[in-house]
């Protein structure tokens, strides 16, 4: 018996669940990227489920999976240069102490 | 219970585990350390569905670069904030209990998906799943426009990390 889709996709919403969670407890904002990096992860595990459950002739799963690790690659570069560069002028990684652009 | 699933079922544990330790230890480094954990969990999650060349990817990109770039960025932005009070905001009942909810209507929603407990095909008589996700990645009838649209996303999102985190010289 080999194991069946709905457990990939109950872990991989439960993964999702907990990223969800750290994204929006947490203060610190590298924390935050760190709960999203959980969520795209999640996503990932679906799209290459679904690519050997449904249709496995087809590469459209793991070539979207692909683009997925590629936009997770820039935003994380993009992300952590931007909380360095808060750091540098504010001193601070407090996701609500960041408030320059809040009128 | 056959072999695949208790090996399912271990990997899930520990996926599941360190994810919720990433979102709970208070040490940020720790955090980063445990995202590694669970990032190699969905690495063995993807070899047992066969995609070996996600896995091999996953292991090299998401641990070897965007997890080390994590715990970079902790160790550049340590002194002031980290370790010292709570590191969740105080209303943090609030996302637990819609994480809960909308985890509760997934898994609803997944039991009562059709087809939801089939099991997986057989790959098809030839099919090299790597060469054919690096024909489809380049092929004009597949996915070659994506592909290019990611390659200048990553040279922009380069670019603009570079310009952003530089030091500016007054």
């Amino acid at each position: 018996m080999s194991i069946p889709l709905s457990w990939y996709l109950i872990l991989a919403a439960t993964l999702f669940c907990i990223g969800l969670y750290g994204v929006l407890s947490r203060k610190n904002a590298i924390a935050i990227l760190l709960g999203v990096e959980l969520m795209l992860n999640a996503v990932n595990v679906n799209l290459v489920a679904f690519w050997r459950y449904l249709n496995p002739a087809e590469m459209a799963g793991q070539a979207f999976a692909v683009i997925v690790f590629a936009v997770a690659a820039a935003e994380v570069a993009v992300g952590l240069a931007l909380i360095i560069s808060v750091y540098r002028r504010q001193k601070t990684v407090v996701a609500d102490e960041i408030d320059l652009m809040k009128w | 219970m056959s072999a695949e699933q208790i090996l399912f079922i271990l990997v899930g544990v520990v996926i599941l585990g360190s994810a919720l330790m990433v979102v709970t230890t208070r040490k940020l480094i720790h955090a980063a350390l445990w995202l590694v954990v669970t990032l190699f969990g969905v690495a063995v999650l993807f070899t047992l569905l066969r995609a070996n060349f996600l896995a091999v990817i996953q292991v090299v990109v998401y641990i070897g670069a965007i997890a080390i770039l994590f715990i970079f960025a902790v160790m550049l932005t340590r002194r002031e904030q980290m370790e010292k009070g709570r590191q969740t905001r105080p209303n943090w009942w609030i996302p637990a209990l819609l994480g809960a909810l909308i985890l509760t209507g997934l898994v609803v929603l997944i039991l009562n998906l059709p087809g939801a407990e089939r099991t997986a095909l057989a790959l098809p008589e030839g099919l090299d799943p790597v060469r054919a996700l690096g024909s489809a990645l380049v092929s004009p009838k597949a996915y070659v426009l994506p592909f290019e649209v990611a390659s200048v996303l990553m040279l922009a999102a380069l670019v603009g990390a570079v310009y952003v985190a530089t030091v500016d010289k007054k």
